[in-house]
């Protein structure tokens, strides 16, 4: 029987049905941890497994994580990609120690049992025993002990996982909106140029709620502003899926207007400060539709994000209540040119653990934490832009947070 | 000059380049760099895959001075400094004034309120313009052991 299942009430209470209050004690409360493990992570969510093009391979795999719950990634000798938990039905042992390999079959190093790449159990060491005697009894039956299965689902390269049978196909779950705006940026085969990971000093809340704030760009972020880089306004816009839990923002630019102002800023001996060297942000319009930012996220887990030519996916991993990692899997094209490479490459200093425009999020949701340390009674409002999660033509505004508790809620059952 | 005098050049470059980031003298880092320089910090699962993504990505003089720029004037963070402790250099194969070197480091990172904690180790890849002096690095490549950094790069290694 699951937590679920027990019917326990969560922990932490709202104050009220308003999505704009969030009670601090939400990032602190070991308990409510724990629960949104089974009603978030293990619940009727599609969380990011990896890319397909990690497994190209009938054989390949990679270990991963949904929540704290380890999970393998294996493309099948059929070229399907199946998803299973990481541990032996035996005795529980973490069966794939490694990030990746490649093989027809997973073998548990502790006992010697055996799995195909779909996780179905094929083979008991001495299952019948040596010289007659020991092995396993006769009602033992390998079919009943394959490992535990997740659907699994694609779009645009990206492999999505659920250990949930009720939700629906991930399609129907992110909603025709976003998965558009996945379909965007992820247009054609893509290429991974680089991965990192951040230790983020923070319950993973913070930093989903970060990347759904609008509001704080341009003021948090101040290389943009200092640089005077982009002062021409931004149109742009926050969409959000019914659900509340899956969003793009977009912020548009006029491509040409900023490369004529950059030129007749060279000319001007005038004393602001202006980057010596451009090329980490001087950009190209790659998709033709002027959108120079565009960050996307799927609840729980993933981020996808085009700053200017620099596409990343962000996944993010919580490691207990004040703690969390985000691995960077920076993407570039199969059919990008060496100009293109290098352009992704120098805006790619833009983001990531020493990203321009990015590093204070790293820091920034530990300050929350030490700040809520013992002193998380009270509750934070977010209602910069109203009171709903709905989708908005302007960027000053919350309403991508508040869809996320919206989700949260929902699932949490608060 | 001689084998061992290039060596003692290049651990005193080092000691200086170390000397000049965790004293807070950043603004004198870019020139212990060439014009037409490479400096990428990466680590050496990435490094070996052959992937070209650096979480510093500079390909230019200026694009170093533009980091300590935007490190004094934009960029907001909790005030810290490093302690790097650099091995001995190893000078690999010299020619046409530049000498190709590595050397292993340990960065610790002191926070403003005396939190002191090991925040990264790796291996310098380095070429240096040796044909005059001062000798300034053609290419640095930071390869951290780990892939994992700590809440955010913002000093240079």
């Amino acid at each position: 029987m699951s937590v679920q299942d027990a019917g326990f009430e969560p922990s932490v209470r709202f104050p009220s049905n308003a999505l704009s209050e969030v009670p601090f004690r939400v990032y602190t409360d070991p308990e409510q941890y724990r629960l949104e493990q089974e009603r978030i992570f293990k619940g009727p969510t599609w969380s990011y497994l990896c890319l397909a093009a990690e497994i190209p391979v009938p054989g390949d795999w990679v270990a991963t994580t949904i929540g704290e719950v380890a999970i393998i990634v294996a493309r099948g000798p059929d070229g399907a990609v199946n998803a299973f938990v990481n541990r032996c039905a035996h005795r529980g042992n973490l069966l794939c120690l490694t990030e990746k390999g490649h093989g027809k079959e997973i073998t548990c190093i502790y006992h010697g049992w055996s799995y195909d790449l779909a996780g179905k159990l094929t083979g008991v060491a001495f299952e019948r025993g040596i010289k007659r005697q020991g092995g396993m009894p006769p009602e033992f039956r390998k079919e009943e002990h394959h490992l535990h299965r997740l659907r699994v689902g694609e779009i645009s390269g990206l492999v999505f996982g659920t250990f949930s049978d009720e939700v629906e196909d991930v399609e129907t779950y992110l909603g025709p909106l976003v998965v558009s705006g996945i379909r965007r940026v992820l247009n054609r085969p893509a290429a991974i140029i680089g991965r990192s990971t951040q230790i983020l000093p923070n319950n993973w809340k913070l930093y989903a709620e970060n990347v759904k704030d609008t509001y704080h760009a341009s003021i948090l972020h101040a290389f943009l502003t200092t640089f005077r880089i982009n002062r021409l306004s931004q149109p742009g816009s926050i969409n959000i899926d019914d659900s509340g839990g899956n969003h793009f923002s977009q912020a548009k630019m006029d491509y040409a207007a900023e490369d004529a102002e950059y030129k007749a800023q060279q000319l001007r001996s005038d004393t602001d400060m202006k980057l010596a060297d451009n090329s980490i942000i001087d950009p190209i319009d790659e998709y033709g539709d002027q959108v120079s930012v565009q960050i996307l996220t799927v609840f729980p887990n993933m981020v996808l994000q085009q700053i200017r030519n620099t596409i990343a996916v962000r996944v993010l991993r919580p490691r207990g209540v004040d703690k969390s990692e985000l691995d960077w899997i920076h993407l570039g094209f199969a059919d990008d040119d060496e100009d293109m490479t290098e352009r992704r490459l120098r805006h790619g200093n833009l983001v990531g653990p020493a990203g321009y425009i990015a590093l204070e999020d790293g820091c920034v949701g530990g300050f929350v934490q030490r700040a809520l340390q013992y002193n998380d009674d009270d509750a934070g409002i977010v209602m910069m832009g109203g009171h709903d999660a709905q989708s908005q033509t302007f960027r000053a505004s919350e309403a991508a947070i508040r869809g996320f508790w919206k989700k949260y809620r929902a699932l949490m059952g608060a | 000059m001689d084998d061992l005098a290039l060596r003692l050049a290049v651990a005193d470059l080092n000691a200086a380049y170390a000397d000049c980031i965790d004293d807070d003298r950043l603004e004198d880092w870019p020139d212990f760099f060439v014009e037409n320089c490479r400096y990428l910090i990466t680590d050496r699962q990435s490094h070996e895959a052959g992937l070209r993504h650096g979480i510093i990505y500079g390909a230019s003089k200026g694009m170093l001075t533009d980091r300590v720029m935007a490190m004094r004037k934009a960029n907001i963070f909790e005030p810290h400094r490093y302690r790097h402790i650099v091995g001995p250099p190893q000078i690999g194969r010299v020619a046409d004034g530049i000498a190709e070197a590595r050397s292993n480091f340990l960065a610790v990172r002191i926070m403003h309120n005396g939190d002191s904690q090991l925040f990264a180790t790796g291996r310098y890849l380095d070429k240096i313009a040796v044909g005059e002096t001062p000798f300034r690095f053609v290419e640095r490549l930071v390869i951290l052991d780990s892939r994992k950094v700590d809440t955010l790069l913002v000093l240079p290694l």
